[in-house]
């Protein structure tokens, strides 16, 4: 299966506009992305809209391999969407990559979230 | 494209449930809802007090047409669904508007029974419903006619009240021979008939209405009995049933009311239903309690997690007649197996009784004091053990202040069932049990695995006399001693020591030196490293804002819809034209509110953060200020009028207060530092609960230190009484240097001064006069590096904006 070919990859920038470890919001025709960099420079995009309510995760402080969202300290991984036990929830992530400098993020033929609560839908 | 969603049916538990999935997947559907009524969305529950006149309709209205609007809603109201196309997935509107679905919900409700006798489609006959009844009754209510209630159920007595309140002389008919059968046993419904018979209504049981007379209008109500009651009004009360003649002519399976599963689904995958309109396991419904629950599993199955379930519970009735107090919960008639506790006063109008079986509770009934009505519905909802609790059943639990106060109660004798945290439906045992079986021994961690108090918070106190209680002599209030999070070994204490000890002065210098065993530390222990760091090497140290809590970063507070709020100072509480016209004119300019706040300010909430820099680009052309509202550092200074102005003024407080508001503006403090002055001790700057507060007297001014009124209440501990401004001012900066270097990030003034004691705080500052004057003097050497506007700062840098512009991709790369 080609996981990425009908993904459509938007340029959301330079790589210095997003400051690290920290995070930007990215508005796209398909909604808002938290566009995240950690301190070691690794790219993350997120739906920017916590598990929890709708927080905006963009705005949320990042730390290591994770974000806490600003609204009421909901804590997710950056890698997977979910919330850090003992909190439950997930929200999406698209795949992005960088390229001479810039920051892809690929929308639309995303496979939902992998966390326990859509498996069980 | 977005799945289309539609609603039938514009009521309570319909839009609770899209208010539900709007909490938890906003924008996933395009939601459109039909409604039958022609208002938004109404508290139904409140018509008895419309009726009544204690309430007008608008302020009943929970949802306005805005509100749909903001959400992208689209609101057909005056539009009955007539017909749905299964096959084709459309809803046909009685004015032949149609519209696609891909999910339906049906909420329809219930109406009111009829019952088959002659004469009820006279003029001036009516049912209890919607608020078009209740106009319809108003407009017949006048003082002194003759109205009749048929039914004295909940309704019904709710009405009869509405009405005799109006000043009706009103009857009530029940059939059966005591009041609210359902929810009542013989004694509760004497002194219930009692009660109302004294408020003036007439009461008439074992009677039974065989038909209405009159020709065109209704004249009068005949019983079987023979007996003939005038009347100018009849309200129909007998009882309601599920209104599903949409779903039954669509052909979904319904019995009494559409059929459910647990997930809320009909018997068609594209259509879900709630509220009374539904029969699940055969129950029926009445009441909103389990209609919200129903909301919330609807919500999450729309939100694509299916695995939320919808299981009955006890349900539990109150009736809602000013000055009755009335409570019947669960199996309250008891009967075989049974066991009851009784208590009556019948002076006092009391009853209680208490429906026990095989050592649970099952039932409650309270009448005339009904104060323990939430303990006893937990115990029957979970199904508790009660063997123990039985000897103090029915005098209910000691109620534990919200604030932990009223220590002579302990948490020891509240029951395992018992709420602590109503925000989040949070209980004691579940906080014991995760205290024991996870380890936790601090406030935060109990927040962080129960969510108890960690919403409005509160419910603190009583969370830390649950950590204390569970651990004993384990439990260190404060518990500073301890790591200050799992990134790092060193306390609080020991953290703040090596900074100054190694004279640390930036981030990453400092997670490197004390070995952090994280990269980046978390959000615990970044905005205190930083704070410590700031607040030991002033001028010096590397603020780094990556490391400051959201608000602190962005300069305002972000609101629950993701905006923000800007609040400029007003020194000492006092404004002038100017700075009205400025905040007036950006109020007009971003179409938004001015709020007053708490703080004695102007707050313009509700900006977006990209407009952020530009509203305070035109506040700080004008001089003004950031009020630091969103930080942890020194607030507002609340004043009063004072000497110059009120006639009790002994004080120049409003002169003091802006003075004091000038010097001390921009630090940054552990936790929040708020001021007040008033001119003499009526106090109306309420400066004895603030973190400092100044009072005018003859003599000077007294000065109080410690007090809160957030979360929990402290009042101000007495520092001392100074004859002149300056050594009030001087005094201030001393005990604001002392609380910042020996503060734990995080810990109020108040709590500090709880933990190291007032003695030690007095002999810091008054009995070592050179003490004070040296932490005065460090003080002011602090603030001048610490006086900058954020704003300002920000507008005066060329570095390029990442905070505050978002980033518009650039779509087919
Ligand atoms: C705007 C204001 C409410 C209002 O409209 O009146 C307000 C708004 C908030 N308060 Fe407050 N407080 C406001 C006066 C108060 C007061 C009254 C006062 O200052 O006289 C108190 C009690 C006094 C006290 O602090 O002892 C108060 C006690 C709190 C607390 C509890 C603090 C505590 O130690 O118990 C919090 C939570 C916290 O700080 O952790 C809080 C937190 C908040 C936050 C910042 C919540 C947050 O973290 O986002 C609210 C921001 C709302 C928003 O959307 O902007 N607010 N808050 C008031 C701003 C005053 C000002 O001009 O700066
Ligand atoms: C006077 C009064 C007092 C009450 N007091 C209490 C109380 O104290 N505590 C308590 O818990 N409960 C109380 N209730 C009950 C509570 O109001 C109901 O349980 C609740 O409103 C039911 O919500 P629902 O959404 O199922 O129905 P509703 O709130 O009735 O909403 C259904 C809506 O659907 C509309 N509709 C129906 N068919 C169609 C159609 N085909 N097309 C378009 N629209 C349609 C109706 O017009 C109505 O607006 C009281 C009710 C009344 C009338
Ligand atoms: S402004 Fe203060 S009291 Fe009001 S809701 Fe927010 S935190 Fe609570
Ligand atoms: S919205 Fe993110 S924690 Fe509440």
């Amino acid at each position: 299966m080609n996981f990425f070919k009908d993904i459509a990859w938007v340029d959301a920038g330079p790589i210095e506009a997003i400051p690290a470890p920290g995070a930007r919001q990215l508005r796209t025709s398909e909604g808002n992305i938290a566009l995240v960099k950690t301190s070691s420079g690794d790219f993350h995009a997120l739906q920017d809209a916590c598990p929890h309510r709708g927080g905006p995760l963009s705005q949320g402080m990042v730390y290591g391999e994770r974000l806490q969202c600003p609204m009421h300290g909901l804590n997710i991984d950056l890698h997977s969407g979910e919330a850090v036990a003992p909190d439950q929830g997930c929200t999406r992530t698209y795949p992005v990559r960088v390229e001479k400098g810039r920051v892809f993020v690929g929308l639309s033929a995303i496979a939902e979230c992998g966390c326990a609560c859509a498996a069980a839908a | 494209m977005k799945e289309k969603l539609i609603l039938v049916g514009n009521g309570m538990a319909g839009i609770r449930a899209v208010e539900e999935l709007l909490a938890i997947a906003p924008g996933q559907y395009d939601i459109t809802v039909f409604g039958e009524e022609p208002h938004g969305n109404y508290n139904r529950i409140l018509l008895s007090h419309v009726l009544s006149g204690e309430k007008s309709f608008a302020e009943t209205l929970l949802n306005q047409r805005d509100w749909y609007a903001g959400h992208g809603i689209r609101l057909e109201t005056g539009k009955k669904i007539v017909a749905i196309n299964r096959s084709r997935r459309q809803v046909i509107a009685a004015d032949g508007s149609i519209a696609d679905y891909d999910r339906l919900i049906l909420a329809t409700g219930a109406r009111p029974i009829l019952p088959s006798v002659p004469g009820t489609h006279l003029d001036g006959v009516l049912t209890f419903r919607n608020i078009a009844e209740v106009e319809a009754m108003l407009a017949r209510a006048q003082s002194g006619r003759k109205a009749v209630v048929i039914g004295g159920g909940l309704l019904g007595l709710e009405a009869a009240w509405g009405l005799r309140h109006r000043g009706m002389d009103v009857t009530v008919i029940h059939l059966m021979d005591r009041l609210m059968e359902r929810q009542l046993d013989a004694p509760a419904a004497a002194l219930l008939r009692r009660s109302l018979e004294e408020r003036g209504l007439s009461v008439e049981t074992s009677a039974e209405c065989q038909a209405l007379t009159g020709t065109q209008q209704v004249e009068a109500v005949r019983l079987r009995d023979g007996r003939t009651l005038p009347a100018d009004l009849v309200v129909m009360a007998i009882g309601i049933r599920p209104e599903i003649e949409l779903a039954r002519q669509t052909g979904i399976a319904c019995r009494r009311g559409i059929l459910v599963n647990d997930a809320l689904q009909t018997d068609d995958p594209h259509i879900m239903a709630l509220g009374e309109c539904v029969e699940h396991n055969g129950q029926l419904y009445g009441l909103v309690a389990p209609l919200f629950k129903q909301a919330k599993v609807l919500a999450q199955q729309l939100a694509g997690r299916g695995c939320a379930r919808y299981e009955d519970q006890a349900q539990a009735t109150k009736l809602k007649i000013t000055g009755i107090d009335l409570y019947s919960a669960g199996q309250f008639e008891g009967g075989q197996d049974c066991e009851e506790l009784v208590m009556e006063d019948p002076g006092l109008g009391v009853y209680k009784k208490l429906v026990m079986k095989e050592g649970k509770l099952v039932g409650a009934l309270l009448y005339g004091d009904t104060a323990n009505e939430g303990w006893y519905y937990d115990l029957i909802r979970n199904a508790s053990d009660i063997t123990e609790l039985r000897p103090n059943l029915l005098n209910g639990h000691g109620n534990i202040g919200d604030a932990g106060h009223g220590a002579h109660v302990t948490v020891a004798n509240m029951p395992d069932d018992t709420e602590v945290c109503g925000c989040n439906g949070i209980t004691k045992g579940m906080i014991v049990q995760a205290i024991t079986g996870k380890g936790l021994f601090t406030l935060d961690e109990v927040r962080a695995h129960t969510k108890a108090s960690a919403s409005c918070g509160s419910c603190t106190g009583k969370v830390e006399q649950i950590l204390a209680f569970t651990l004993g002599g384990d439990y260190n209030p404060t518990a500073r001693e301890k790591p200050v999070c799992e990134c790092t070994s060193l306390s609080h204490a020991q953290l703040r020591k090596a900074i100054a000890d190694g004279h640390l002065t930036s981030l990453q210098e400092s997670m490197r030196a004390l070995e952090w065993k994280t990269p980046d530390g978390c959000p615990k222990c970044r905005p205190a490293l930083n704070y410590y760091l700031i607040s030991t090497w002033p001028g010096e140290a590397k603020d780094d804002p990556l490391a400051r809590a959201h608000n602190e970063r962005v300069h305002a507070n972000i609101q629950a819809d993701g905006t923000y709020s800007v609040v400029p100072r007003t020194w000492g509480g006092l404004t002038n034209a100017a700075e009205l016209r400025v905040i007036a004119d950006l109020a007009e300019q971003y179409n938004v509110p001015v709020k007053l706040t708490g703080g004695q300010r102007l707050a313009i909430p509700f900006i977006k953060k990209e407009d952020l820099p530009k509203v305070w680009g035109t506040l700080n052309e004008h001089g003004m200020l950031s009020g630091f509202a969103y930080g942890k550092a020194v607030r507002s200074v609340k004043s009063c009028v004072g000497k110059g102005l009120c006639r009790f003024g002994t004080q120049d407080s409003l002169g003091l207060g802006i003075k004091v508001e000038k010097l001390f503006w921009g630090a940054w403090t552990p936790h929040k530092f708020k001021m007040g002055v008033s001119g003499c001790p009526r106090n109306c700057a309420e400066a004895t609960i603030k973190d400092f507060g100044i009072v005018g007297v003859d003599s000077g001014w007294e000065l109080h230190v410690g007090g809160t009124c957030g979360v929990r209440v402290r009042a101000t501990d007495l520092l001392c009484k100074v004859a002149s401004d300056e050594e009030a001012i001087e005094h201030a900066a001393a005990f604001l240097q002392l609380y910042r270097l020996e503060g734990w990030y995080m810990e109020r003034s108040s709590a500090w001064i709880e933990r190291v004691g007032m003695p030690y705080v007095k002999q810091r500052i008054l009995e070592d006069e050179a003490g004070r004057k040296a932490l005065a003097e460090a003080f002011w050497e602090a603030q001048a590096h610490a006086q900058t506007d954020p704003w300002q700062a920000r507008a005066e840098s060329d570095a390029p904006d990442y905070e505050y512009a978002v980033i518009e991709a650039l779509e087919a790369a």
